[in-house]
């Protein structure tokens, strides 16, 4: 109970930081997490803490909120149903394109100027890339990116900020290391983005092949941020606040001899943990493969399932913010 | 040797310079000149101490606005506009890099929606020297080296 208590008493102290700044999300697609505001995140945030402490409430009222997964999904298809029906609301869509009209050739445009008639909101994966832009300019009602190929999946990186904010009872200030897969990996773009915006000091470890793109590094020289570049994944962490994993995979290389060589260098074990600071905490957007040995799992910086677990109530968020129920 | 231009002047009508002759074809395209009824003429390779190559379109009783001009800036960013009425130049443009452009160029990024269905391209303009352009819906980055004219 205490924690709950917790994690209420920081989101009490900043709300009055996000009454004092505008946000409008009612009706407002989110496709990238740049079309929100930074009171945007702060005010899901807050409304997610709500959700958190008492999740099932009835505000969809069996209103339609249309799931349509263009490509498998485990976690974030759940996730939002999970949302979805805690909020009271029904479920349409399709989980997998082969069982849709997609097979007999329909397009995107004409399948959300469909769907859109039928739902109140549009939750939409699909595997290419501005899939989701162009069809919240196409459909009459909200859509929400659950992810659009490589790249952007804005949810992911809201419930990051959630669970950086659980865990460190701030979002300013927090010295944050990304490993692993920088160049592709679509959740640390857009993390480096958000958390851009709350003072971060960033740490970049990757292979050469995969390092943080230049245009996020130009981002953070613009606005001033400093952020430091290595290789190896070394006792550097241990300063860490939070440390965010990734899945470094092998059909990213050019070079495979170069990934069997720096496959096993971004494995996180718990004993690299020793001595870490104590309020440091793991993330990882999961599917974990190895990058993260399951003896960290028992370590009390482990937070990835938790993490997991917040997404519900951050979804829950942004539907009910969307559709103006919060 | 004479080094005057070996094509014909136009009474009335437009002559856009400066045009990198590598990209002659290009900004034809863009311009759809194909399309055009009036006589158009068209030079390339001419020797350019700006461009080292250049190329030149005259074209008879056409005017452009500058909002369609400036289409052909992504791919000539030093030409200049004479605008010609019975034989003499009254005007002289220069093309300026626009804010937007939709429609003209091919996103590079093969997993694009746009590259998928009939969508018409939008891209944001984000370095005006260098020629990058930022898609509006995948948010890739296309670069000079790799427009391809739609």
């Amino acid at each position: 109970m205490l924690f709950w208590v917790n994690t209420c008493t920081i989101f009490n102290r900043n709300k009055e930081l996000s009454h004092n700044k505008e946000y409008s999300m009612k009706n407002k697609s989110l496709v990238s997490i740049t079309d929100y505001s930074k009171a945007d995140y702060l005010k899901i945030l807050e409304v997610a803490a709500d959700f958190e402490q008492n999740s099932y409430q009835n505000l969809l009222n069996g209103k339609v909120i249309a799931s349509l997964f263009f490509e498998p999904s485990t976690r974030t298809r759940l996730s939002f149903e999970s949302a979805i029906n805690r909020l009271g609301g029904k479920c349409i869509g399709i989980s997998d394109s082969s069982t849709s009209s997609v097979t007999k050739g329909e397009t995107l445009y004409d399948t959300i100027k469909v769907v859109s008639n039928y739902s109140e909101l549009i939750v939409m994966r699909h595997p290419l890339e501005g899939s989701a832009r162009y069809a919240s300019e196409q459909s009459k009602v909200p859509v929400v990116n659950a992810g659009d190929g490589a790249n952007q999946h804005p949810t992911q990186t809201l419930l990051d900020l959630y669970s950086i904010y659980k865990t460190q009872e701030k979002l300013d200030n927090i010295n944050i290391f990304m490993v692993g897969d920088l160049k592709f990996g679509r959740t640390v773009h857009s993390l480096l983005m958000a958390m851009s915006e709350f003072n971060a000091t960033f740490n970049f470890i990757s292979p050469d092949e995969l390092k943080m793109p230049e245009e996020y590094k130009m981002h953070l020289d613009k606005i001033g941020l400093s952020y430091n570049e290595q290789r190896d994944l070394d006792e550097s962490i241990l300063g860490a606040d939070i440390v965010y994993m990734t899945r470094v995979q092998k059909e990213r290389f050019s070079d495979l001899i170069e990934y069997e060589r720096t496959k096993n260098a971004y494995v996180l074990k718990s004993e690299m943990l020793k001595g870490a600071k104590e309020n440091m905490k793991v993330l990882h957007p999961l599917p974990r493969v190895n990058e993260i040995d399951l003896d960290v799992d028992e370590s009390t910086h482990a937070y990835y399932f938790d993490q997991a677990r917040n997404g519900v109530f951050v979804r829950q968020a942004i539907i009910a913010l969307i559709l103006g129920l919060k | 040797m004479n080094n005057k231009l070996e094509v014909s002047a136009i009474k009335d009508g437009t002559v856009i310079d400066h045009i990198p002759a590598d990209s002659l074809f290009k900004a034809i395209n863009i311009l759809h000149l194909d399309t055009i009824g009036e006589t158009i003429t068209f030079g390339t390779n001419f020797i350019s101490k700006r461009l080292g190559r250049k190329a030149i379109i005259k074209l008879a009783n056409i005017y452009f606005k500058d909002s369609d001009i400036n289409r052909i800036a992504l791919v000539a960013p030093a030409a200049k506009l004479n605008i010609i009425k019975d034989y003499k130049v009254i005007e002289k443009r220069i093309v300026e890099v626009p804010d937007e452009i939709t429609g003209i160029v091919k996103c590079v990024n093969p997993k694009c929606i746009t590259n998928h269905e009939d969508i018409v391209t939008r891209f944001q303009i984000i370095d005006k020297e260098k020629i990058q352009l930022h898609c509006h819906f995948c948010e890739k980055i296309t670069d000079k080296e790799h427009l391809n004219v739609l």
